[in-house]
């Protein structure tokens, strides 16, 4: 942030109380209690999103949620363990790459930009239903990933940690 | 039976929707423009779009609700206007 | 001033219910957007996708199929456009070196 003299004439400094973790134990024993549910849900929405409504973004999100709880809970400093700061952005980067070389791959192989059908060079046993079935699957992981850590990543820009 | 459901929701909607332009203290709009995007999401389930449903309740209710929150705590507290 | 305001809100209001008036009711099977064939003689794309997406993908969810195969190249834009968001962030926010 860049320094804004009335920002620092501010009596309330919110920002380090922000940082801080809560004091209440209710809080933390709740919030520790949730956010694996949260997580498991968000598990479960990625991965059941062929049969049922959800997939990628959702499933994202629902993690990304399950993880800020934990950051507004415990503090940054506490819950860097889930998921370290450094490591978000680089993490969000490798998703939109699983997804563009996903359709490089099948460039490479011959078909058009991102047309399943030619990832039979991967799976050369499968049929060409199956092979797009598998597809949509890796490109929701990219999804996912990519989602799942702007969301953190833009959280700890915001509190500046 | 269907319409009065229905009807139900878009009232608290619409309600929702004043209430957060007119309140006062920016937490309580925070909260109450959670409350107007679950109501969508409600909407949409009545309308029978399931998806574009759990996006909006997943993203209107986390995600934004979550940054709305701390750009309030970094910033002011209240409205001045 | 504000009297303009309300009027152009009122205005705006009538338009809108002039145009919800005029739809037809959900689930007709009459309605434009349900045929097979539009209006002008050219196939809808939404009827292909609903008899073919499981003989295709063998997935059961039709939206899954659609955001992620038949339109794959949105999902690609909408996940750029995520990350750069991401990007954008970091580098507005983190004037200061951030702390290891």
């Amino acid at each position: 942030m860049t320094p804004n003299p009335e920002k620092e004439t501010a009596p309330s400094c919110v920002e380090e109380g922000m940082k801080s973790p809560t004091e209440s134990p209710i809080i933390h024993v709740a919030c520790r209690g949730i956010a694996p549910c949260i997580l498991l849900i968000g598990i479960y929405v990625f991965f059941h999103g062929h049969y049922s409504p959800g997939g990628g973004f959702q499933g994202g999100v629902l993690l990304a949620a399950g993880i800020l709880l934990l950051r507004l809970a415990l503090g940054p400093g506490l819950s860097q363990n889930i998921m370290p700061t450094w490591i978000t952005l680089r993490l969000s980067a490798v998703g939109a790459l699983i997804f563009a070389g996903t359709g490089l791959l099948t460039v490479i192989f011959g078909g058009k930009y991102l047309d399943y059908h030619y990832l039979h060079l991967l799976w050369p046993w499968l049929e060409p239903a199956w092979l797009r079935y598998y597809g949509i699957l890796l490109v929701e992981v990219g999804v996912t990933m990519t989602v799942m850590t702007t969301l953190v990543a833009i959280y700890d820009d915001l509190l500046g940690c | 039976m269907h319409w009065v459901v229905e009807f139900l929701l878009f009232v608290i909607l619409v309600v929702a929707a004043v209430v957060g332009l007119s309140v006062r203290n920016l937490l309580a709009a925070v909260v109450t423009l959670n409350v107007f995007t679950f109501m969508t999401a409600a909407v949409m389930v009545s309308l029978g779009a399931v998806d574009v449903a759990f996006t909006e309740a997943v993203v209107g209710a986390g995600a934004v609700g979550v940054f709305s929150i701390i750009a309030v705590f970094m910033t002011t507290r209240k409205s001045r206007d | 001033m504000k009297t303009f305001q309300y009027l152009l809100l009122l205005a705006f209001l009538g338009i809108l219910l002039a145009a919800v008036v005029d739809l037809p009711p959900r689930g007709d099977l009459a309605a434009p957007a349900h045929q097979t064939v539009n209006l002008v003689g050219t196939p809808v794309a939404g009827a292909y996708y609903i008899m073919h997406a499981y003989a295709d993908t063998k997935t059961p969810n039709m939206v899954t199929v659609i955001l992620a195969d038949y339109r794959s190249l949105d999902t690609l834009g909408e996940v750029i456009v995520v990350f750069v968001g991401g990007i954008a962030c970091f580098f507005i926010l983190n004037v200061r070196r951030r702390v290891p």
